[in-house]
């Protein structure tokens, strides 16, 4: 046993195809093109069934991972993708964005020596297999209980509270603003990263299953809160994101040629303006493209903007590639595909001319000095180091707050004072009876997973009020 | 979808007016508030304030002028034809109360958008004077509607051909001039706006106006929707539409409207070259 489990902490990790970065720089294509069955089941055999799996520690949702995977391995197809929908709704989906290299992989024994299981290459896999060669057969429904739920926002968040309502016999109903379900799915996370038919696919799933999906209803507008009991609803979920872009404040912000990485993407994605004019709605093509910010958010506008033809790239960043908050994986394909990183630079002004439009931008250097209250070394200006850089077309990705459209309508649910939705960490109830919330717009923005965690609890938490009470 | 029941055509074709189905809208919306309209899978999200609201009938009315392809596209929807997505109603609501005299300038089809906040001030025991002007008789649209709403309606044309002479604003300043005015309310194109603004400056009265920068989501979370207001940015879809035109750059507002100019035109020559091919 401890000779083959050398062996397999030896064997090299079953690396995905990819789309080669100079030709995929250029489309909207998927970058990783799958796994075959054999390069899944080779994968799979790397596994060393851990009796105490420390991948399961790792996972938010404590997928039942060697298990899944011992599926695989054994061509269970079927029984493989069952066992993942255990614990998580959306394998296609977190099998793609889900941050494994801090999760259940940064976990794994087998990574101690050598490269950690692909749990995510292989969720994925099992994933498109079932929606590539599945039956499509529907988990079966409890008996009806007659019970009304009212879903506020279609992310992932809100799409698992859906799923695991309607599976328990009570009567879903999710109120979307955009004119399409599915959240950041939809309209942040470009295409090359998570096709969108794959997110279309997993809401047509619930949509069998009987969950209604009413989209362009803006709860606090359309509709409030207060109303949704009137009609007889006996519990709402409110997961409706972090939507509220930030700016970085500093003058010239307002040129043309200025937009917030949620417009920016939006009009990539929702509006798939990458199509432009065979769809209707434009995105600034930019020749010399800043990006601010280092997160998911800003790999994802600055791999957009290369696709759509710029001459560079940069992501303009006042710490040092350490504190990057993107995934590795992320900085690496973007940096693959040509886009540059300023790092400890720190943008100070808006360069523009007499058409108001944006020409460059005035940055300072940096350099790190005496770590701040997060523990990470704080950049500090180096005097008289300003310098311009050209940019005629600038996404600022440096974050995003709670949205207060939907929070400041419904005043007895309390928020704390980042505008947040105070929640039962637990339970996932808030402040105001028969009301729930999840995701973003309660931990602001995390991630996929932990939405999806959110929405699980709650979904447990809801379900025990429905027949238990409050 | 959102069915259309209604449907005319004015200003020798060049602004239409669509009376939709959209019940729930209908019992919510408020004067001021907007809509985002979009016409098909392809289609772009088109913000375009109510008009009109029938909470019985459950329907909005829009009017709109065709300037690019998105409503050169809207154009084409007739009557039983429907709107894939209307979303709303967004954006704040006018504050209607009772101030005493109040004059309401319109230009353009920023008095489709006029009307509705007319007949509210009205409603609200105000003495509304309107002024509403085009560029020739055959543009001005819905006089009657305006008459209806106010207690005066003056009408100008730039070149004469009925009504005042000259621009809106001169007919403004005589009312001014009387005296007593508490309040105006100017919608309508954007060098309009921020001359209104500028003369009712002069005279310190309150002055609102309905600003239409260019939008997304509607929602405040995309923020391609800002202005500047008194030096601070706002969302003009949450935090507006309307503002006092007194802090407004308009400057800024009439730049960042073209940012898109040059892709527009691109998108709606290859829309009419496909639509005349067919
Ligand atoms: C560009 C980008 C890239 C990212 N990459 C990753 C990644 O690689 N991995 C990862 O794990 N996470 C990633 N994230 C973060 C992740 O997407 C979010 O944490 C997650 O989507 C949060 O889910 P949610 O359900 O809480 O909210 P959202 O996904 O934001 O969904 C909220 C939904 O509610 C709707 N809504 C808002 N207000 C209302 C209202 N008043 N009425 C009705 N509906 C409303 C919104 O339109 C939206 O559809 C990324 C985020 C972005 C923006
Ligand atoms: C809150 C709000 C309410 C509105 N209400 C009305 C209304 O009731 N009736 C109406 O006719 N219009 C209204 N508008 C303006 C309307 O949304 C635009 O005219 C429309 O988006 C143009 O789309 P298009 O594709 O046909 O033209 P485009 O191809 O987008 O533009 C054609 C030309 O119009 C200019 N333009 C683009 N966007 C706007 C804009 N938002 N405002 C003014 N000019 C613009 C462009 O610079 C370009 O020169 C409103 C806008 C807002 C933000
Ligand atoms: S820790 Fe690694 S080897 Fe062990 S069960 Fe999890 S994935 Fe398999
Ligand atoms: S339109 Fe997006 S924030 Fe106003």
């Amino acid at each position: 046993m401890v000779e083959k489990a050398a062996k397999k902490t030896k064997t090299p990790r079953v690396a995905m195809p990819e789309q080669d970065p100079q030709i995929r720089a250029r489309n909207f294509l998927e970058v990783p093109t799958g796994y075959t069955m054999k390069m899944a089941q080779e994968e799979a055999s790397r596994c060393l069934q851990c009796r105490k799996p420390s991948c399961v520690a790792g996972c938010p949702v404590g997928v039942d991972i060697p298990g899944f995977i011992d599926l695989i391995a054994q061509g269970d197809m079927t029984g493989a993708i069952r066992n993942l929908w255990g614990k998580n709704a959306l394998p296609a989906v977190c099998g793609r964005v889900c941050p494994q290299e801090s999760q259940c992989e940064g976990l794994c024994i087998v990574g101690r020596k050598g490269e950690p299981v692909a749990v995510g290459n292989l969720e994925r896999f099992c994933a498109d297999y079932e929606r590539e060669n599945g039956t499509g057969e529907l988990p079966p429904r409890g008996p009806l209980t007659g019970k009304k739920v009212a879903v506020v926002g279609a992310g992932p968040s809100g799409l698992t509270v859906a799923g695991d309502l309607i599976v328990k016999g009570h009567d879903v109903t999710i109120y979307e603003a955009f004119h399409k379900p599915g959240g950041v799915l939809v309209y942040g996370i470009p295409e090359f990263r998570l096709p969108k038919a794959i997110v279309a696919q997993e809401v047509n799933f619930l949509e069998r299953q009987g969950v209604k999906v009413e989209c362009n209803a803006v709860v606090g507008r359309t509709v409030s809160i207060d109303e949704l009991f009137e009609q007889d609803y006996d519990a709402v979920y409110v997961g409706v994101g972090a939507g509220l872009p930030r700016f970085m404040n500093i003058p010239g912000e307002n040129y043309v040629g200025i937009l917030s990485a949620n417009e920016y993407l939006t009009r990539a994605n929702l509006m798939k303006a990458y199509k432009y004019p065979d769809v209707d709605t434009p995105i600034p093509i930019g020749k010399n493209v800043v990006v601010l910010g280092a997160g998911n958010v800003a790999m994802d506008s600055a791999r957009t903007a290369m696709r759509l033809g710029a001459e560079s790239v940069k992501i303009v960043y006042r710490r040092s590639r350490e504190e990057m908050p993107a995934r590795n994986a992320e900085i690496h394909h973007a940096e693959e595909e040509g886009i540059e990183l300023f790092l400890l630079t720190n943008p100070t002004k808006y360069i523009g001319n007499e058409k108001g439009r944006l020409t460059g931008m005035e940055c300072l250097r940096m350099e790190l000095g005496e770590p701040d209250d997060s523990g990470r070394r704080r950049p500090v200006a180096i005097e008289g180091s300003e310098f311009e850089v050209d940019c005629d077309l600038c996404i600022v990705a440096v974050g995003s707050g709670a949205n207060p459209l939907l929070t400041s309508e419904t005043p007895d649910m309390e928020l704390n004072r980042w505008g947040n939705v105070v929640t039962n960490e637990a339970t996932g109830k808030t402040t105001k009876k028969g009301v729930w919330a999840g995701g973003d717009i309660v931990t602001g923005a995390a991630t996929v997973i932990l939405a999806m965690g959110a929405g699980r609890e709650a979904a447990d938490s809801i379900h025990d009020y429905l027949e238990l009470g409050w | 979808m959102f069915k259309i029941v209604k449907r005319e055509e004015m200003s020798e074709g060049t602004v239409i007016l669509n009376e939709i189905e959209a019940p729930l809208i209908a019992q919510k919306a408020l004067p001021g508030q907007f809509v985002i309209l979009k016409a098909n899978e392809d289609g772009e999200r088109i913000p375009l304030t109510m008009a009109d609201t029938d909470p019985e009938k459950g329907t909005v009315t829009i009017i709109y002028m065709v300037v690019g392809k998105s409503t050169a596209l809207f154009k084409e929807l007739q009557v039983g034809d429907s709107f894939q997505d209307v979303i709303g109603p967004l954006g704040k609501a006018t504050h209607l109360e009772k101030v005493g005299k109040v004059i309401c300038v319109g230009g353009g089809t920023g008095v489709a958008v006029l009307h509705p906040i007319t007949r509210g001030l009205k409603d609200a025991g105000n003495d509304v004077t309107c002024i509403i002007g085009a560029r020739n008789k055959d543009l001005l649209i819905i006089e009657e509607q305006m008459k209806a709403a106010s207690h005066d309606l003056r009408v100008c044309t730039d070149d004469g051909s009925y009504g005042h002479h000259g621009f809106v604003t001169e007919v403004m300043k005589e009312i001014l001039d009387e005296g007593d005015t508490k309040l105006v309310v100017a919608i309508g194109p954007v060098p309009m706006m921020k001359a209104v603004s500028n003369i009712t400056k002069e005279y310190d009265v309150e002055t609102l106006v309905s600003l239409n920068p260019i939008m997304v989501d509607g929602t405040g979370m995309c923020g391609g929707c800002r202005v500047t207001i008194g030096g601070e940015t706002k969302f003009a879809c949450v935090d507006g539409p309307e503002f006092d035109g007194h802090k407004v750059d308009y400057d800024e507002l009439m730049l960042r409207l073209n940012a898109y100019r040059e892709e527009e035109q691109k998108s709606h020559d290859h829309y009419c070259t496909i639509r005349d091919a067919k």
